[in-house]
C-alpha cells in the first residue's frame, strides 16, 4: 500500500469519527460547557434577582414576604439612587465625548507615524492592560493625594499655588479631576487600537481622488473622507464607552470608598447598589429593584443609541 | 510540541476535576482536634503576631478540628455574604453581629454560655451583641477611638487641649500652619468615623432606650454645624496618604491633633515619646458631655453549620474559659482593652499613662453604636453629615430628612421583632 493510499484511509476514519455525521453532537461538546456556565452563572441568578426584587428579601436568597412593586418605587422615591443615575450622566457627559476625542487624536497621530509606529502603539495601549485598581490608588496615593508631597501638589507648589485635597473637596469638585483622567489614561489606548484598524481600512485611492479634486490635506480631507469612513468604528466606539461608563465601579469604589463607607458624591449606581444589596445592608430585593430599573435604562439608552446611529439598517436592507 | 485535540480535551477535564477540588470552604483543610471539622473565620488584623496566635489557639483545641481563615478585604460583606450559603464558617468575626442577622436567624444564640460570667463582660460593648434578652455574639476585644494630640506644637501656639467642641474648633485653627494641619478627622472630614460621636457630646443618642430617634433635637444641628466650621476653617487635614485609623499623619508631623483608635497607641508612643496626649471627643453645650465610641468585634456561630453545638462549644472553650488566652489576644500583638472587666483590670500594660486615660474614658464617657443603628440608618446619616461637613447643607434640613429615614428603619425592625 503506498504512502498516499494510506493517509486516504486514515482520513476517511477521521472523517467517520470526527466528521459531518455527528455535528450536532460535537457542536454541544464544545458549546455546551459554556451554554451551561452561562446558564448557572448568568442567566440563573438574572431570573432570581428579577425574583427577588418583589420580594421584602433582607439577608436572604429565599424570601417569602412579597411587597410587589414596593421595592421599585421605593428605589426611584431614593434620592441617594436618583442621584447617583446623576452622577452616571456628569460621567458619561464627559468621558465619553473625550475619550473618543483623545483616542481619535492618539489613532491619526500613530497613523502618521512613519517611524517606530509600532513602539508608540504599544506605548499608549500599555495602560490598558494594567488594572482599575492598582490605577486608581496609584492616582489616590501617590498623584492626587491631598498633602504637600503628593506629585500633583508638589507641581502646584512650585507655582506658589496651595495643597489641593482632590479627593475631599466638593467646590470645586476636584474629585471629577482623579476619576476622568484615570479612566482616559486607561482607556484611551483601547480605543485608539480601534480607530487604527478604521483607518487602515479606509482606501488611499478615496484620499488621491481627493487630492485631485483640490482637497487640501488635513483639516478638510479628515472632515470629508477620514471621519465619515470612520462611522461603523465611530458607532461601536461610543458604543462600547457608554456601556463601561454605565459598568463604572472600580476606579470609584477604590478612589473613593473608605472602611467607613462612600461619600454621597461621585457615587455610580453599581456602586450605590453594592452597598445596598451586597455590602452590610444586605437588602437583597431593595438592590435587586435597583439592578432592574439599571439594566432597562442601559437597554433603552443603548437601543436608543444603536436607532440613532441607524446601526444595523444597512444589514437589514 | 504539537497538542491534539483529544489531548486538550483531556487536559481540560483534569484541569476541571482539579480546580473542583481547589473549592475551599476551609472546612477540610488542616487543623489537630479530633472532634467535627469546625471553619473559623478572622477578619485580618494589622498587628503582627495575630494570625498566628488565633491559629495557636485553634490548634490547642482538642474537641474539634478548627481551622482558622484569615481573610483580608471587606470582612464584614464578605461574611454577610458567606451566611446566606452553605459554605460560609462555623464560627466567625462578627463586627455585629447586626440586628438583620439576628433577625434573620442566620447566628446562634449564645446566652447560654453567658451562665455566671455575664455581669464580668463591659456592659457598653455587650448590650449591641444583646436582642430580646439574648446574646448573640461574645465580645473579642475592646476597641475605641479618642483624640490624640502633639503636646509641643499646641504649647509652641499657646493652646490647651480642648475640653469643648467650641475649643477644639478654635484650637485646630490656631494650630494650622502652612505644613500642618489642625486637626484629622479623616479624609472624608470625619463624616465616615465620627458617626453619632458629635451627637452624644451633645448629649444626644442615636437611638433611645426604647428605640425612638434620639437626635430629633436642635443640639444635634448646632454641633454638627461646628464640625462644618472645622472644614470652612481649613483646619482639617484631608487627603493624606493614609486615613485616620493609621497614626502616620499624626507622627509625621502632617497634622497637631488626630481622631484615631487605642491601636495606634504605641505607633505614637514609639515615634513620639512623651510628647503627645490623649482627649475624649469634647462635649458641646450645657447637656453635653465628652463622648467615646466603643466597638468590639464579637465571635458568633452561624445556624447554616452542621456543627453548631461544637461551635459553641469551641467559642466557650475560647472567649469565655480561656481567659490567658483572651488577654493574649488583646494585648501581646495589638492594643485593646480585653473585653471582660476583670482582665482589664489587671492588665499591666493599660495602668499607666496614656494608656489609663483611655481605659478610664472607656469607661466613663463609652458608647458603642446600638443595634437598631442599622446600616441603612448608617448611611442615609453619614451622607447628610458628609453634606453638612463639605457642602456646608443646612444641618437641620439635613437632620430632618435623616430623622425620617430612621423612624422608618425603625419601625422597619420593629415590625420584624
Amino acid at each position: 500500500m503506498t504512502t498516499a493510499a494510506r493517509d486516504d484511509r486514515q482520513a476517511t476514519g477521521r472523517r467517520k469519527l470526527w466528521g459531518h455525521q455527528n455535528r450536532t453532537l460535537w457542536f454541544w461538546v464544545f458549546v455546551g460547557p459554556f451554554v451551561l456556565g452561562l446558564g448557572i452563572f448568568t442567566y440563573i441568578p438574572l431570573g432570581w434577582s428579577v425574583y427577588l426584587s418583589f420580594f421584602d428579601a433582607h439577608n436572604t436568597v429565599t424570601p417569602s414576604d412579597f411587597v410587589g412593586f414596593g421595592n421599585y418605587t421605593a428605589m426611584l422615591q431614593n434620592e441617594a439612587f436618583t442621584d447617583s443615575l446623576w452622577t452616571f450622566l456628569v460621567f458619561s457627559l464627559f468621558i465619553v465625548p473625550a475619550t473618543y476625542a483623545l483616542s481619535l487624536a492618539l489613532a491619526l497621530m500613530v497613523h502618521r507615524q512613519r517611524r517606530a509606529q509600532a513602539f508608540f502603539r504599544s506605548v499608549f495601549f500599555l495602560p490598558a492592560a494594567c488594572s482599575y485598581v492598582v490605577a486608581a490608588l496609584i492616582w489616590k496615593m501617590s498623584i492626587f493625594n491631598g498633602v504637600r508631597f503628593g506629585l500633583a501638589n508638589t507641581v502646584l507648589g512650585w507655582f506658589g499655588g496651595d495643597q489641593i485635597a482632590w479627593l475631599s473637596t466638593t467646590d470645586p469638585p476636584w474629585y471629577w479631576a482623579v476619576i476622568v483622567t484615570v479612566r482616559l489614561w486607561l482607556q484611551a489606548g483601547f480605543y485608539m487600537v480601534l480607530f487604527l484598524a478604521g483607518l487602515q481600512r479606509i482606501s488611499p485611492t478615496l484620499y488621491e481622488a481627493a487630492a485631485v479634486d483640490g482637497a487640501r490635506p488635513g483639516w478638510q480631507v479628515f472632515r470629508h473622507i477620514t471621519f465619515p469612513q470612520l462611522k461603523a468604528t465611530s458607532v461601536a466606539v461610543v458604543l462600547l464607552l457608554v456601556i463601561n461608563a454605565f459598568q463604572a465601579f472600580d476606579e470609584f469604589y477604590n478612589l473613593l470608598s473608605d472602611s467607613r463607607g462612600y461619600p454621597p458624591y461621585a457615587r455610580p449606581p453599581l456602586v450605590y447598589l453594592y452597598y445596598t444589596a451586597l455590602g452590610q445592608g444586605q437588602n437583597l430585593g431593595l438592590g435587586s429593584a435597583g439592578a432592574v430599573l439599571l439594566a432597562l435604562i442601559i437597554a433603552v439608552v443603548t437601543v436608543g443609541q444603536a436607532k440613532w446611529f441607524g446601526l444595523g439598517k444597512k444589514e437589514a436592507e | 510540541m504539537t497538542i491534539s485535540r483529544r489531548g486538550l480535551l483531556g487536559a481540560s477535564a483534569a484541569l476541571g476535576l482539579l480546580s473542583a477540588c481547589g473549592s475551599n470552604t476551609g472546612r477540610d483543610d488542616g487543623g489537630s482536634g479530633d472532634g467535627p471539622k469546625l471553619s473559623q473565620w478572622y477578619h485580618q488584623y494589622g498587628e503582627q503576631g495575630t494570625e498566628q496566635a488565633v491559629k495557636k489557639y485553634a490548634a490547642a483545641y482538642k474537641k474539634a478540628n478548627v481551622t482558622v481563615q484569615w481573610r483580608p478585604g471587606n470582612y464584614d460583606e464578605q461574611t454577610a455574604a458567606a451566611l446566606l450559603t452553605d459554605s460560609g464558617p462555623d464560627v466567625f468575626e462578627a463586627n455585629g453581629p447586626s440586628l438583620d442577622q439576628i433577625q434573620g436567624k442566620q447566628v446562634a444564640d449564645l446566652t447560654e454560655l453567658f451562665d455566671g460570667v455575664k455581669d464580668d463582660f463591659n456592659p457598653a460593648v455587650l448590650a449591641p451583641k444583646t436582642y430580646d434578652g439574648r446574646i448573640w455574639g461574645i465580645p473579642q476585644v475592646i476597641d475605641m477611638q479618642m483624640l490624640y494630640y502633639r503636646k509641643s506644637l499646641l504649647a509652641d501656639a499657646g493652646v490647651q487641649p480642648p475640653k469643648t467642641l467650641d475649643e477644639l474648633v478654635d484650637a485646630a485653627k490656631k494650630l494650622t500652619t502652612k505644613k500642618t494641619k489642625g486637626l484629622f478627622l479623616g479624609n472624608d472630614g470625619g463624616a465616615g468615623v465620627l458617626g453619632g460621636t458629635p451627637l452624644h457630646a451633645a448629649g444626644l443618642e442615636l437611638v433611645t432606650a426604647d428605640g425612638k430617634v434620639g437626635f430629633d433635637d436642635p443640639a444635634a444641628a448646632r454641633a454638627l454645624g461646628k464640625i462644618h466650621q472645622l472644614y470652612a476653617d481649613k483646619s482639617l487635614l484631608l487627603g493624606a496618604p493614609a486615613d485616620w485609623s493609621d497614626p502616620s499623619a499624626f507622627v509625621q508631623g502632617l497634622t497637631a491633633m488626630q481622631w484615631s483608635g487605642l491601636w495606634a497607641l504605641p505607633t505614637v508612643q514609639k515615634e513620639l515619646g512623651d510628647d503627645f496626649g490623649v482627649l475624649p471627643f469634647p462635649k458641646d453645650g450645657a447637656a453635653g458631655k465628652p463622648s467615646v465610641p466603643v466597638g468590639a468585634y464579637a465571635a458568633a456561630v452561624s445556624t447554616r453549620s452542621k456543627h453548631q453545638q461544637a461551635g459553641k462549644d469551641f467559642l466557650k472553650w475560647l472567649w469565655i474559659d480561656s481567659t490567658e488566652r483572651q488577654e493574649d489576644f488583646a494585648l501581646a500583638y495589638g492594643f485593646h482593652i480585653p473585653a471582660r472587666i476583670s482582665l482589664a483590670k489587671k492588665a499591666e500594660k493599660l495602668r499607666k499613662g496614656a494608656a489609663a486615660d483611655a481605659v478610664r474614658y472607656t469607661t466613663e464617657y463609652g458608647h458603642a453604636e446600638p443595634l437598631l443603628w442599622t446600616p441603612a440608618s448608617r448611611s442615609a446619616y453619614q451622607d447628610a453629615l458628609s453634606r453638612i461637613i463639605k457642602d456646608g447643607a443646612n444641618p437641620d434640613d439635613e437632620l430632618k430628612k435623616v430623622v425620617r429615614k430612621v423612624s422608618a428603619e425603625l419601625g422597619r425592625v420593629k415590625k420584624t421583632s
